[in-house]
């Protein structure tokens, strides 16, 4: 059995709240309105059976509105249906945080705030978990550099550049032939 | 009677010590000393850990150069093994490590993310340890085999053979008193 009796479900519960849906070989997402995102969470939680949160993610579209967009994995405990939900947020909104329906969702929403810079609302522990508290950047998003910012916080911690030595290096899948596919420095524009 | 033992103590006049003394420089038997029991300060970070420990294990073994004690308190120990990559948020965490540890005392940057930030040119590494700490000797390797490691560690012992450590004490002593 897979998601799709579910995403029929949810259209029918939710109407116009649900953007759009997206079948993808046995795949399904849903595209779903920023506020409504905690209900329709809920609802899978607690009526359609997806106990398990496997993980969530986020993105950044740099220089679109809305800038960032969550991403939620979820599944039932048996492993016979998964769904993936998007929702879009913009710099200013805060994200509604999950950690009321699944207690895992704890430590990855503090990855997303970490890396992402997306702040939620009802968080009960909202701080860094990889960098340190005091960290001033968060450097999963486009507008930062690989190489990193300097960054100073006496007896705690420092930061500085890495030398990238024309890098980043990126390959080109399909290339003529393995020579052109090897590791290139990417030419700036 | 007293003439057959006067022949013998000109031929060995003290029994109890003849092949027993040897005659050397304070250097070198401070350094001869140093040198072969070395304990090093394990500082597992990463992957090049597993091969410090596949070194201490006996396939490798590495007490037969004396430098089996791994001690996990600076405070005891002579040479800090920086195995694996330092991140920014470990980098003072290191730094601390090394300052505790007594003198006198050397530091092996092990693999390419100790010596130089390796494959990480990111936000997240400290490009090399010897930026925080000074090395004495670098390995190279991604991650270094146990043999590699051994050789780094005969390095630090080929160095502290050529060290003047009663003139080293001195200057540091003259030095504090000033």
């Amino acid at each position: 059995m897979s998601a799709i009796n579910d995403v029929t479900r949810l259209q029918e519960a939710f109407g116009a709240k649900i953007l759009k849906t997206v079948e993808f070989r046995g795949e399904h997402t849903l595209h779903v309105d920023a506020a409504a995102l905690h209900e329709v969470l809920a609802e899978c939680r607690n009526r359609l059976g997806y106990e398990m949160l496997l993980d969530v993610s986020s993105l950044d579209h740099f220089g679109d509105d809305p800038r960032f967009e969550m991403v939620y994995e979820i599944a039932s405990l048996d492993d016979s249906k998964h769904l993936r939900v998007k929702a879009a947020f913009s710099e200013e909104e805060k994200v509604p945080s999950v950690t009321d329906l699944w207690a895992g969702a704890d430590w990855h929403e503090r990855e997303v705030w970490d890396m992402m810079g997306i702040p939620f609302s009802g968080h009960p522990n909202l701080k860094r978990i990889l960098m340190w508290e005091g960290y001033p950047f968060f450097p999963l998003r486009k507008d930062f550099p690989l190489a990193g910012r300097p960054s100073e916080m006496p007896d705690v911690a420092f930061s500085g550049v890495a030398p990238l030595e024309g890098g980043p290096f990126v390959t080109c899948a399909g290339g003529e032939d393995t020579v052109r596919r090897e590791p290139r420095a990417r030419v700036l524009e | 009677m007293e003439s057959s033992s006067n022949s013998t103590l000109h031929t060995a006049y003290d029994s109890k010590i003849e092949g027993n003394v040897i005659i050397t420089r304070v250097d070198a038997a401070i350094n001869w000393m140093r040198k072969n029991s070395l304990w090093p300060m394990p500082m597992g970070l990463a992957c090049c850990a597993i091969e410090m420990m596949a070194t201490a294990c006996s396939r490798f073994d590495l007490s037969r150069f004396g430098m089996e004690v791994m001690r996990f308190s600076p405070r005891q120990a002579d040479v800090l093994i920086v195995s694996g990559t330092v991140t920014y948020k470990m980098a003072l965490a290191v730094k601390r490590i090394w300052d505790q540890m007594p003198e006198p005392k050397w530091c092996i940057a092990m693999g390419a993310c100790a010596s130089s930030g390796g494959m990480y040119r990111s936000y997240a590494v400290l490009q090399g340890i010897d930026r925080l700490i000074p090395v004495d000797v670098y390995i190279s390797g991604c991650p270094p085999r146990p043999e590699a490691l051994i050789e780094g560690l005969m390095k630090v012992q080929k160095k502290i053979e050529g060290e003047e450590s009663t003139m080293e004490q001195k200057r540091t002593f003259f030095e504090g008193v000033a």
